[in-house]
């Protein structure tokens, strides 16, 4: 484990992309992608959530979880903490700087259990990375999704303009603009 | 008795929660890269909406209403804990390959969809034959799709060569095949002219929450039920006489 951080950010965020290439997280990607706005405002929230919610799940392992022989029971905790976590981050906010919970307040308890955030804390504990490296892949995980989530909503609002086939439209040109920017996102395998 | 048969018909086709009601794309999308896969992943979430659907129903009189999404999660997280290990035990293969998908399963939108959807207002009979129905039918969409992917991508079906290995077209084995295919399937569900619910996925965007997102689209469904069930009942009889 001499991964250098910086390489654990940009493999996290580029090249293996937490939407485009491990599939977490595309019903919001999906579905809040139709506003550049709302995948913007989206975007911050999930560094915001991840980023802090990688931090936790890394130390309640390290210092909780491993040293009582309950590795077992990370996917409970993981998902009962994050939860949690998202309502207090929430709450702080509310309380201390009304600013920033305008702008992402509506998408943070959308984020609970975005499978995203389950999906990072547990790679992590996988890939067995330390407290630092945690937060960066988580990090960098949720700038990933981030980008990807701000390029296809850029895709869609030039997709709304055309007349497409029937069949296609909705869900299936969505999809199909999805894979070619997943086929794009692949091209970053390059950089290892 | 038909109560039970129509709910297993209803999660196999009429509800068929990946092709018609968009829930649990993610696991769907990830591990469709080969047939065996798609059948692992599958059983896996039966077992645990089964068993989720049987406890939440017996439960449904003993949770109180305002903590009852906690409740249900940390339900279906022991099940799919239990199951996980399950899996380590007797399918070290599956485990390997499915890796952290699994864990995953208690973020389906599937399994907290259809608990609050439908296992805690009915009988355990029903829910448990609502949890064999959707579970099924997310088997077999699962598997369907990712037989399409190993037939273009490896030319293979479950490990038995079907095209020779020089006309696969290794792209759809990896991410954006996945894509693609689930884009093509809904489009050809369009072109037929089944209905489903993706509109509603990329219009009004669930809220964006994975597992939340099944329960928020059932509340807006069910509020718009009370104009359509009408045209929804009548739909499938015609395709059936029409058959």
């Amino acid at each position: 484990m001499n991964t250098s951080l910086i390489m654990i950010i940009v493999g996290s965020a580029l090249i293996s992309n937490v939407v485009l290439n491990q599939f977490l997280g595309i019903c919001s990607f999906l579905g809040v992608s139709k506003q550049m706005k709302a995948s913007a405002s989206l975007g911050c929230a999930v560094i915001f959530v991840i980023t802090i919610a990688s931090a936790v799940a890394s130390l309640l392992y390290d210092l909780v979880l491993k040293p009582l022989g309950m590795d077992f029971m990370k996917t409970i905790v993981f998902i009962l903490v994050i939860a949690a976590l998202v309502q207090i981050v929430e709450m702080f906010l509310k309380k201390n700087s009304p600013a920033v919970y305008q702008a992402l307040g509506i998408y943070l308890p959308l984020i609970t259990t975005n499978c995203a955030v389950l999906g990072v804390a547990l790679n992590n504990v996988e890939d067995g990375y330390n407290f630092i490296q945690s937060v960066a892949s988580g990090f960098g995980t949720a700038v990933g999704y981030t980008i990807a989530i701000i390029l296809l909503a850029g895709i869609r609002s030039r997709i709304n303009e055309k007349d497409l086939p029937k069949p296609l439209r909705g869900a299936p040109i969505v999809m199909i603009a999805a894979a070619l920017m997943s086929i794009a996102f692949m091209g970053f395998g390059g950089l290892k | 008795m038909k109560k039970y048969l129509e709910r297993l018909w209803n999660g196999l086709v009429k509800e068929n929660p990946v092709l018609v009601l968009m829930l649990g794309m993610c696991p769907a999308l990830a591990v469709s890269t080969e047939a065996m896969n798609g059948i692992g992943m599958g059983l896996s979430t039966l077992a645990v909406l089964v068993f989720s659907n049987l406890i939440i129903s017996l439960l449904r009189k003993a949770i109180p209403d305002q903590v009852r999404l906690p409740a249900y999660i940390v339900i279906v997280a022991s099940l799919v804990t239990v199951t996980e290990l399950l899996i380590k035990a007797y399918a070290p293969g599956v485990s390997e390959s499915l890796g952290v998908y699994i864990p995953l399963i208690v973020v389906n939108c599937i399994i907290l969809g259809r608990a609050e959807a439908y296992a805690n207002k009915h009988t355990p009979g029903l829910a448990v034959m609502d949890g064999i129905g959707m579970g099924l039918g997310f088997t077999i969409a699962l598997t369907l799709a990712a037989s399409i992917r190993e037939l273009l991508g490896a030319g293979t079906i479950f490990g038995l060569r079907i095209l020779p290995e020089s006309w696969s077209i290794a792209i759809f084995g990896k991410a954006p095949g996945a894509f693609l295919v689930f884009a093509l399937i809904i489009a050809v569900m369009n072109a037929i002219g089944i209905k489903t619910r993706q509109r509603q996925l990329v219009e009004s965007g669930c809220d964006g929450n994975c597992a939340l997102c099944a329960t928020a689209c059932e509340n807006r469904t069910e509020e718009q039920q009370t104009e359509k069930p009408a045209e929804k009942a009548a739909a499938p009889e015609k395709g059936g006489e029409a058959k």
